[in-house]
């Protein structure tokens, strides 16, 4: 039997507890045991950031991070921003710029542009650029996702 | 009623800026794609691959795997004698027995509790190889006494015990030939006052879907098989699973989950699939497969490597006279789609231009590398980019303006090529001289010249290219068509269940445009169902740019059979002829006086409520007009034709080789908007495609290993590296299109690469013919620090 750790975090403003082995990733403790599945598995390298999440304020690659690592963290993901007055701006932007073709990688986006926009309010393009570097998409190529958080930023500041 | 919310109409919806309507579900993560479905009693499966590149199959020993707890089953070929081959070609099984030909090769497959347990299990498969000799490259495949890749009938035995040959033993590693003609050559090259010729070659790329493949297979207690596919062909596919499995294909329904990504990559059967029915059939449990990126690279198809050799020629007035091409495709191990890419590169060699004269001949070279499949464009990237290097050597040749050459050459309306297609529509030379002039290309190309020499190392240049493309379907089955099934209910709601397939490409939503465009309703009374193979009428599959041409015809046809049933039951209602009536903001109105006669929902209750209950429910299937290619591939093969140019202005650092893409201008004939917002998101994506083949991907193979297979080495473009993109819509308005639509899907990808090999030259007078144009690739080729491709010296 491998060794299993007890875990306990606040995900979504929400205290859970769980079990997770050594080995897991927050991204595969937050899809296979938590059942949020708003967050992709698209690399498992830290490269493509479909997995974008957030812990304690910053952005993080949820595959890059061991499950236990989140004990007495603070994680959102996607689904835990629903009445989040700037995600929902930018969602609402990436359905009307165009954004989103086969969306695999747009959960990553937002959540990798609402970080941005916490930092810095009105960005230009190059910074939106920049600050989504480490997110890939294959559908759209990126012009209308700079477009989307662009006027997000102008619908929320 | 009044506390319901009221539908919005805004009149005509064609050409506006309408959101993808499956949009805000994916932008809020709330979309389950195959990898976010998981079934009561799902067992999880992985694959054991070969760890030798060529090598025969000594012994396989399961007995650890089978003992780890958790294992319900593994399989190997012995297991599963029944096993039949798949791909183009049916060259291969998906799981070998006695052979394997690629790393990527299936050797055994683990159903498990967790995808841990079956990962544990895989690793402890022992296999005993005995290594054969690796055919590296095609040019190696071609030498003599090169190692066989196929020199062995392919042998299977039935359930019935008895052995079949179902792939021939060959006597050479040619996996397939296309050889066409117009014309006569020597009479070109003796009308010609230049002559160019050049060996190109293009390189490995792959499709790199951000969801990776997948797929769930269950059969019920009837035995009836549910599969939970990525496919974008589920209706051919259900007949070669049937074959596969020997089942009757009426058992066989595929739910297509949401698609993360297809551009080509799921037209064929892959061995995954077949693995993981056999898997469920044998443990009697739902089994889900899923490819971790690693795999995705090592064993989803790719656009293959192509060596081309292309001689052309033109008169002192800038005709062409004619163009012998010959190709050497690397087919990689086993025979899938790609080796098919030829019936797109001929339309491009002897079409794209008038050329009176043109040979082309190609083979597809067996070798232990990856397997080439379909890929947006399909071959197009690789023809049009030695077509377009070559019109701008020619034009030079002659001392010409590369644009007026072009002109000169380019097709025009109602033109028959003399390889059958016939170009209704067709806005090529609006095309050449938008983007000429918005990019002031002649201008920027003269300047850029002059500067060859001016001691600054980094260097401008503007680059033109053109493409050729089906946009109306392409009959290359005995049916190019799709069925649509029209519901409306007592509300005049609609529900438009369509054949077609969505990969992310925006077809629900354009197909519920053109519905509601003629229902006179607006986009909210509409729900489009095309993932169920038991509810949706046939269609041929997502492909060669084809939904909005074919499934909006077919939607079209449905709605106008609606909206005919509508008018008639009005038109008794309320005593007048039903020409003078109309289906306007969910009314029906009188055209004459644009009087509401009476709500669309409340004439269908009545229709429904009465004694003569009726339902306003259609169904229309259509075939485009087109014509199969005979032996010679001479045909109209699609209903319509796209075209595009694309003019690139790019920056060439020559001290370091990077090339940067600053701005792609296009003009793409496209027939008619339909939706502005969907077709710029089409172009835009298709051109960072055709960006990253141009400068940055590079699928590594040596000696058949990938080297590259993450996105760490295999770079694709990322958000600071696009261009600046202007786009301008060609509106032709094509006779067959709905709304005059043409397709578009795979045109964007095709130009840029072939543009930016014109830009560099115009940039700094050095001619590349390799792609790609990586910075040591433009660094060595700047400092003549490479050679140029060579054709094959044995062949």
């Amino acid at each position: 039997m491998s060794p299993k750790i007890d875990v306990a975090f606040k995900l979504n403003g929400v205290d859970v507890r769980t079990t997770v082995s050594p080995g897991m990733s927050a991204l595969e403790m937050l899809r296979d045991e938590l059942h949020l599945t708003g967050t992709k598995y698209g690399c498992g390298e830290g490269e493509c950031g479909a997995c974008t999440i957030n812990v304690d304020g910053l952005s993080a690659n949820a595959c890059l991070m061991f499950a236990a690592d989140c004990h007495g963290r603070e994680i959102v993901t996607i689904e835990g921003l629903v009445s989040d007055p700037r995600t929902e701006a930018l969602k609402k932007s990436f359905v009307a710029y165009g954004a989103v073709q086969c969306g695999f990688c747009t959960p990553g986006f937002v959540m990798q542009a609402r970080n941005l926009l916490e930092k810095v309010r009105s960005p230009t393009p190059e910074q939106i650029r920049r600050g989504i570097e480490g997110n890939l998409c294959r559908c759209t190529g990126y012009k209308k996702i700079v477009e989307a958080i662009s006027e997000a930023a102008a619908a929320s500041s | 009623m009044d506390a319901m919310e009221k539908p919005k109409y805004d009149g005509s919806l064609i050409g506006k800026r309408i959101p993808k309507m499956d949009a805000p579900e994916k932008a809020s993560g709330k979309t389950r794609y195959i990898h976010d479905i998981d079934l009561p009693g799902q067992l999880h499966a992985k694959i054991l691959r070969s760890s030798e590149v060529h090598a025969r199959i000594v012994a396989i020993d399961t007995g650890a795997a089978r003992a780890l707890p958790g294992v319900h089953a593994v399989i190997t070929a012995a297991d599963v004698p029944w096993q039949r081959p798949i791909g183009v070609a049916k060259d291969h099984l998906p799981l070998k027995g006695d052979r394997v030909r690629s790393p990527r090769d299936e050797i055994a497959a683990v159903a498990a509790e967790s995808e841990d347990i079956a990962a544990a299990a895989v690793k402890l498969i022992k296999v005993e190889y005995e290594p054969l000799p690796i055919v590296a490259t095609a040019e190696d495949s071609l030498k003599p006494g090169a190692a066989l890749l196929h020199g062995e009938d392919l042998i299977v035995t039935g359930p019935d015990g008895k052995r079949e040959v179902v792939h021939k033993a060959s006597h050479d590693n040619v996996a397939m030939t296309f050889n066409y003609g117009q014309g006569d050559i020597p009479n070109g090259e003796a009308e010609s006052v230049v002559v160019v010729e050049d060996v190109f070659r293009l390189h490995y790329v792959t499709h790199c879907c951000m969801g990776v493949s997948g797929v769930i297979a269950e059969f019920d207690a009837s035995e009836n098989l549910l599969l939970y596919s990525n496919t974008q062909v589920p209706f051919l596919h259900k007949r070669e699973f049937a074959e596969l499995l020997g089942m009757d294909p009426g058992r066989i329904r595929i739910i297509q989950p949401p698609i993360g990504g297809g551009f080509g990559s799921k037209l064929d059967i892959y061995p995954f699939e077949p693995i993981a029915i056999y898997l469920a059939k044998i443990t009697h449990r739902p089994v889900k497969l899923i490819f971790s990126r690693e795999e995705e690279f090592m064993a989803s198809p790719t656009r293959q490597p192509v060596l081309l050799k292309m001689r052309s020629g033109c008169r002192s007035d800038g005709r062409l006279t004619f163009r012998d091409v010959e190709t050497v495709h690397d087919n990689g191990a086993y025979t899938s789609w790609g080796a098919t890419t030829p019936f797109v590169m001929m339309q491009t060699i002897s079409s794209l231009y008038r050329v009176p004269n043109c040979n082309y001949r190609t083979r597809a070279i067996y070798t232990n590398n990856p397997y080439a499949g379909s890929f947006r464009g399909y071959g197009n990237l690789q023809a049009t980019f030695a077509v377009e290097a070559h019109m701008d050597k020619l034009a030079e040749a002659i001392g010409m303006d590369p644009l007026e050459f072009r002109l000169i050459n380019a097709q025009d309306p109602g033109e028959v090529t003399p390889q059958g297609m016939h170009f209704k529509s067709c806005g090529f030379k609006d095309c050449l001289q938008t983007a000429a002039s918005r990019s002031d290309y002649q201008a920027k190309f003269s300047a850029a010249r002059g500067k060859w020499n001016d001691g600054n190392p980094v260097k401008r240049g503007v680059g033109m290219a053109s493409m050729l493309h089906v946009g109306g379907g392409a009959k290359i089955y005995p049916s190019d068509g799709c069925g649509t099934i029209i519901k409306m209910d007592d509300f005049a709601h609609i529900t438009l269940i369509t054949g077609a397939s969505e990969i992310g490409q925006g077809s629900e939503t354009v197909l519920a445009q053109l519905a509601c465009e003629e229902l006179g309703l607006p986009l909210s009374a509409v729900t489009v169902v095309n993932n169920d193979t038991d509810v949706k009428p046939w269609d041929v599959g997502v492909h060669a740019s084809r939904t909005t041409f074919i499934a909006g015809n077919s939607a079209l046809g449905a709605a106008r059979k609606a909206k005919a049933k509508i008018l008639a039951a009005a038109a008794s209602k309320f005593g007048r002829p039903a020409e003078r009536l109309d289906l306007r903001e969910g009314c029906v109105i009188d055209k004459a006086t644009g009087e509401k006669l009476i709500e669309i929902g409340k004439l269908i209750r009545s229709l429904h409520f009465s004694d003569k209950a009726e339902l306003v429910m259609t169904t229309f299937y259509y075939e485009p007009p087109s014509h199969k290619q005979d032996k010679e591939f001479r045909g109209d093969v699609s209903a319509a034709y796209a075209w595009a140019t694309q003019v690139v202005e790019i920056e060439v650092d020559t001290e370091t080789g990077i090339v940067k893409l600053l701005k792609v201008i296009g003009a793409h004939d496209v027939g008619r908007v339909l939706n502005r917002l969907g077709i710029e998101g089409q172009i835009e994506g298709g051109v960072v495609m055709g960006q990253g083949y141009a400068l940055t991907e590079d699928l590594i193979v040596e000696n058949g290993v990938i080297r590259n297979p993450n996105f760490r080495d295999y770079k694709l473009v990322t958000a600071p590296e696009i261009p600046e993109i202007d786009v301008s819509f060609i509106e032709t308005m094509d006779g067959e299109g709905p709304q005059g639509a043409k397709g578009v899907g795979e045109a964007p990808a095709i130009c840029v690469a072939a543009a930016v090999a014109n830009a560099i030259y115009n940039a700094t007078g050095v001619r590349i013919t390799a792609l790609p144009f990586t910075p040591e690739n433009v660094y060595r080729a700047l400092h003549s620090n490479s050679q140029p491709p060579t054709w094959i010296a044995a062949a």
